[in-house]
């Protein structure tokens, strides 16, 4: 069987050829498309460290399969800084220590990116942790995680204030 | 994971021909079903994948007063439904109390409630389990059993059903659609999960190429708005199964409960309604001896399957507490911790 997909991965458009309907989401953009950020940590939607947006919802890439986004736009780790400058929610996470070893650091920070997206958590540091509980940190960086998820919640706000 | 065929339907119609074959499977997440795929616990040999099938993903609004969910709405957006959540809150605070939110945003009607159970020994395709190969024994019998059932279990098996959303459903006699081969039907989801008796493999009442296409909630069950809550006790305050949890829906007049309703959850093969309790309440002042009473009558037929014998006592405070807190009122918005015991009863956290 032989099928072809498109999507739109960090803004530029792809067609992969997929011969085995068995890659998911997570092994395509590792495997296929060299985005190697994206990281594969327990392959069973617990860790969190697949996180990615799809059509701007996180989700574990790691549990879809890549035919069935077909058409989809996908914005993985390596499409959030815009040249050398780095997006809010990962000047957050350096400026809070929110990581140590770094494995699980861009799912965290993708998932941080959704969570400030669905703008459900307010300032509310509970609220907040709870968002982020999908996303396991095996070095145990939560504390220094959810200082930097609210100040970039802050910092994303602000700059939609300026926009505005 | 087996190879399989990928078959993405443009029509039911289309999806039901296609899933009527031996060996079909539906798809949609995926969060449960490629996950079985990964360990080789199913082996399914087509996926018919029906999330962008027309009209299966909205919310509506129905003249009578209830709402219809369709089947490949995902679980997120229920809960962030204002209209759903205002009327059916339980159902909200179950939805936002399970899994994480990226497997909220990916899981769906149809998936949540056809989830398998979590049993480990049906997982591991090296164990002995009746549910996954009839007739091959069970290891959890002897095995690791805290967290299985202690309701309507039977020597083939004692797995239970894991959903939180299934539980305030029960409760609120939500009714599944179905269309099939022989056309559309509907069943009481009271009914549609089967204790495993002789059978464990038959989990539900679906037949071949059966496919959920939504879920409808009476208009009455919004009654209950003023006085519900979904309690679940977990091994983690958050991203953890439930070792048991309640659905508990009070309608107040005064000093009198007129009506009451409750579901357990990760008791049984099902979400298990108790009627007996609901019927106990009926008519009585809310306070804390008759929400203890309902407990005893809810837990009654109660019998550890193994070393779990602690769930019945657990499930009987929580029963008795998720009544407290349905009387006392249901909180403007959602917990911050859904579902939790680490909130106080003013919606304080008690614990980080
Ligand atoms: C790490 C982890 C933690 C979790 N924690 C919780 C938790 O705390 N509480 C909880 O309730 N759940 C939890 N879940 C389970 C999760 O809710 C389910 O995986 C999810 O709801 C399944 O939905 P889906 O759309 O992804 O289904 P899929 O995985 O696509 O399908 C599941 C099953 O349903 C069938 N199916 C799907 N849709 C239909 C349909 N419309 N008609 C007929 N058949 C259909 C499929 O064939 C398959 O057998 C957890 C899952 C994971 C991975
Ligand atoms: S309890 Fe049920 S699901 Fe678990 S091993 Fe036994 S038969 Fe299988």
């Amino acid at each position: 069987m032989s099928l072809s997909i498109s999507l739109t991965v960090n803004g530029a458009s792809k067609v992969v050829p997929i011969e085995d309907p068995r890659v998911t989401l997570l092994d395509l953009l590792r495997e296929r498309l060299v985005l190697t950020g994206t990281k594969k940590g327990c392959d069973r939607g617990q860790c969190g460290a697949c996180t990615v947006l799809v059509d701007g919802r996180r989700i574990n890439a790691c549990l879809a399969l890549a035919v069935s986004v077909d058409g989809a736009d996908i914005l993985t780790i390596e499409g959030l800084a815009k040249g050398d400058r780095l997006d809010p929610v990962q000047a957050a996470f350096i400026e809070h220590d929110g990581f140590q070893c770094g494995f699980c650091t861009p799912g965290q920070i993708m998932s941080a990116t959704g969570l400030i997206r669905e703008g459900e958590a307010d300032g509310d540091p509970e609220r907040v942790r709870e968002g982020m509980s999908g996303n396991l940190c095996r070095c145990g960086a939560h504390a220094g995680i959810i200082e930097a998820v609210l100040d970039a919640q802050r910092r994303v706000a602000e700059q939609e204030r300026r926009i505005a | 994971m087996n190879l399989f065929e990928y078959i993405r339907p443009a029509s039911t119609a289309e999806a039901v021909t296609a899933a009527s074959e031996p060996g079909a499977a539906y798809l949609a997440g995926g969060t449960n079903l490629l996950d079985l795929m990964k360990v080789g616990a199913i082996h399914p040999g087509r996926l018919v994948d029906v999330t962008r099938l027309p009209g299966l993903d909205r919310i509506e609004q129905l003249a009578d007063g209830g709402m219809r969910i369709g089947a490949m709405v995902r679980n997120a957006d229920i809960a962030r439904d204002p209209i759903f959540a205002k009327a059916y809150p339980s159902v909200a605070e179950a939805l936002l109390s399970g899994a994480s939110p990226q497997l909220r945003n990916a899981a769906t009607v149809g998936g949540n409630l056809l989830q398998r159970t979590r049993c480990a020994y049906f997982q591991d395709a090296a164990s002995a389990c009746n549910r996954r190969d009839p007739g091959a024994g069970c290891d959890a019998r002897e095995g690791e059993n805290r967290a299985h059932a202690v309701l309507g279990w039977s020597q083939s098996c004692i797995a239970t059903h894991p959903s939180d959303f299934c539980v305030p459903l029960v409760a609120l006699d939500a009714v599944v659609e179905i269309e099939g081969p022989n056309g559309g039907r509907e069943v009481p989801l009271e009914e549609f999960h089967l204790l495993p008796g002789t059978t464990p493999e038959r989990e539900n009442v679906l037949g071949a190429g059966e496919l959920i296409t939504g879920l409808r909630l009476p208009a009455d069950a919004s009654g209950f708005r003023s006085h519900a809550r979904y309690l679940k006790l977990r091994e983690r305050t958050s991203f953890a199964f439930a070792l048991v949890s309640a659905a508990a829906a009070l309608r107040i007049e005064g000093e009198t409960i007129r009506a009451a309703r409750l579901a357990l959850g990760g008791v049984a093969a099902k979400p298990w309604r108790a009627r007996a309790a609901e019927a106990l309440l009926t008519g009585a002042k809310p306070d804390a001896e008759i929400f203890a009473g309902a407990a005893e009558v809810a837990l009654a037929e109660a019998r550890p399957s193994g070393d779990n014998a602690y769930k019945i006592e657990l499930a009987k405070r929580l029963v008795k507490r998720a009544f407290l807190l349905a009387a006392a009122g249901t909180p403007e918005r959602v917990p911050a911790l859904p579902a939790s015991v680490f909130v106080s009863d003013t919606g304080v956290p008690t614990h980080a």
